[in-house]
């Protein structure tokens, strides 16, 4: 294929740094030159993605305690401000967390907006007919999608039920009455299902690409991966539907 | 039977393209794709046109010269066949046929379907090879390799470079055919003192050219080897392990 063309790299173009043997990975420290890789932005999005996953896990679970009644719940709201004491003054913990999650999603964010500008080069022209795929599925296809609904609703969650500008009957310290006077407003109910579908089909992908993402790969133990992550999105998206679900039924009232 | 192909036609890698309309009479279910477009060429001669220009050598679906996308995917429908395995007996009279070139940023197109795969030699010369001291050729069987390693190492080394996991891709990542090339020679104990070097060479080099993996798993599919993409998650944790070490790219390894 002799052509007087040179392919040059789109990309960073240190190629020729390399070869002269001045290596970047001599000048930073191992987690930004890891970081600046892109393999190494998929092992942060795994991570975090982990983190988040960890976290939407205990958020569902918390939150059960809406079928236990108004005590319970608001009982188990202020363990979480007091968790800790007096190790760490009141809400200390929660803040901790809080700012581990922020990270979390503020590395998640940027790394698949940097990888996302790095494929978009990658292929400036798309293909002109038709494209068949066949392993590509709809929830891998759609992450930035998925995304950044799970993004705009976390926004709006976070000042309807946390800090509450976003709920007229919002009470401080009673997570309760403030869920479900902010759930019998049903455009609310509506959005918050749909996000959690969302959040469903982002968990279907990322829940099982994380294990590839992170080189775990036993081919005995591969299919369980695919399970973990059906059954892992399922249960969110089960437990937290509910929720909307049985306030506008009357269930939780 | 007659077919109707709506091919991409691009006289120059600057130059516009397009998809140009043909009909294909008189194939047969005998002949292989390119054959078929072997027929269509001969009688676009016979017309004084320009023949369709694609990139073809063995046929037997060994060399890896061949590949383009037809009707969307990566050397036709049929699985872990290359498009000069591809028989037209798959194919029913009337059918319309789309073909048109992998497209990817460090795959320029040379002419119609041929395109420039030469980032994947960069990514090669990075780093795949072995450094052997020369001399006469060592007895076989000196060095014991155990069997499932040979045979996972044989998966990968039946990569032929023909590009269609990278067309395939819809980030346009090279992360099926780096993984392939690095496991065949990790895997064996000849690759092994070179494994850590290796791995952060090419892939470095392959992020110089190409997209980024996102598991989605279309390029395993596309494969004509149908090199799985478990040797992705392999090539995931040697970079990482390489990174650990404190980077090896200043290594000497010519």
């Amino acid at each position: 294929m002799a052509i007087d063309r040179p392919v040059t790299a789109p990309e960073r173009g240190d190629a020729q740094e390399r070869e002269s043997g001045v290596g970047r990975a001599r000048k930073v420290p191992f987690a930004i030159d890891f970081y600046r890789s892109a393999v190494g932005k998929k092992y942060v999005m795994a991570v975090s993605g982990i983190i988040l996953m960890g976290y939407v896990f205990a958020h569902m679970v918390g939150n059960l305690k809406l079928y236990l009644g108004a005590e319970q719940m608001n009982h188990y709201a202020e363990f979480l401000r007091t968790l800790l004491e007096p190790i760490f003054p009141y809400s200390g913990a929660l803040w901790l967390m809080r700012l581990v999650l922020l990270a979390a999603v503020i590395l998640h964010i940027h790394a698949s907006y940097s990888l996302t500008m790095m494929n978009r080069r990658a292929r400036p022209v798309r293909y002109q007919s038709k494209r068949d795929y066949i392993a590509a599925d709809f929830a891998a296809r759609t992450m930035r999608w998925t995304g950044v609904i799970v993004l705009l609703f976390i926004v709006f969650h976070l000042l309807d039920l946390t800090f509450g500008p976003a709920n007229p009957d919002f009470q401080a310290g009673k997570p309760y009455e403030n869920t479900v006077a902010s759930f019998q407003r049903v455009w609310v109910s509506l959005f918050y299902i749909l996000a959690n579908l969302a959040l469903g089909v982002h968990l279907y992908h990322g829940a099982w690409s994380l294990f590839q993402s992170m080189g775990w790969n036993r081919r005995r133990f591969n299919a369980w991966r695919r399970y973990f992550a059906v059954g892992f999105a399922a249960i969110i998206v089960a437990g937290n539907v509910s929720f909307p679900i049985a306030v506008l039924a009357g269930v939780i009232s | 039977m007659d077919l109707t192909l709506h091919v991409w036609r691009q006289p120059g890698p600057d130059a516009p393209g397009q998809f140009e309309t043909y009909e294909a009479t008189g194939i047969t279910g005998e002949m292989s794709f390119l054959e078929m477009l072997d027929v269509v060429n001969e009688r676009l001669i016979e017309e004084g046109r320009e023949p369709i220009a694609f990139d073809h050598d063995c046929r037997e679906g060994i060399c890896g010269s061949c590949g383009f996308m037809i009707d969307g995917q990566a050397h036709g429908p049929q699985r872990g066949t290359a498009a000069c395995q591809l028989h037209m007996r798959l194919y029913n009279d009337g059918d319309e046929i789309w073909i048109e070139p992998f497209r990817a940023s460090a795959f320029p197109v040379v002419r119609d379907l041929a395109v420039n795969r030469t980032a994947f030699d960069h990514i090669v010369q990075a780093g795949g090879y072995v450094s052997q001291a020369t001399g006469s050729a060592p007895d076989a069987n000196l060095i014991p390799v155990p069997k499932p390693d040979a045979d996972l190492a044989m998966d990968a080394a039946s990569c032929i470079a023909c590009g269609a996991c990278v067309a395939a891709c819809p980030n346009g990542a090279a992360q099926l055919y780096t993984a392939a090339k690095l496991a065949h020679l990790n895997l064996m104990p000849q690759g092994e003192p070179e494994r850590y070097v290796r791995v952060e060479r090419m892939v470095d080099t392959m992020e110089d050219y190409f997209g980024s993996c996102t598991n989605m798993g279309e390029c395993e599919v596309a494969c004509p080897k149908e090199i799985s993409i478990d040797f992705i998650a392999m090539l995931n944790k040697d970079y990482r392990k390489a990174k650990f070490r404190g980077g090896t790219s200043q290594a000497n390894t010519r």
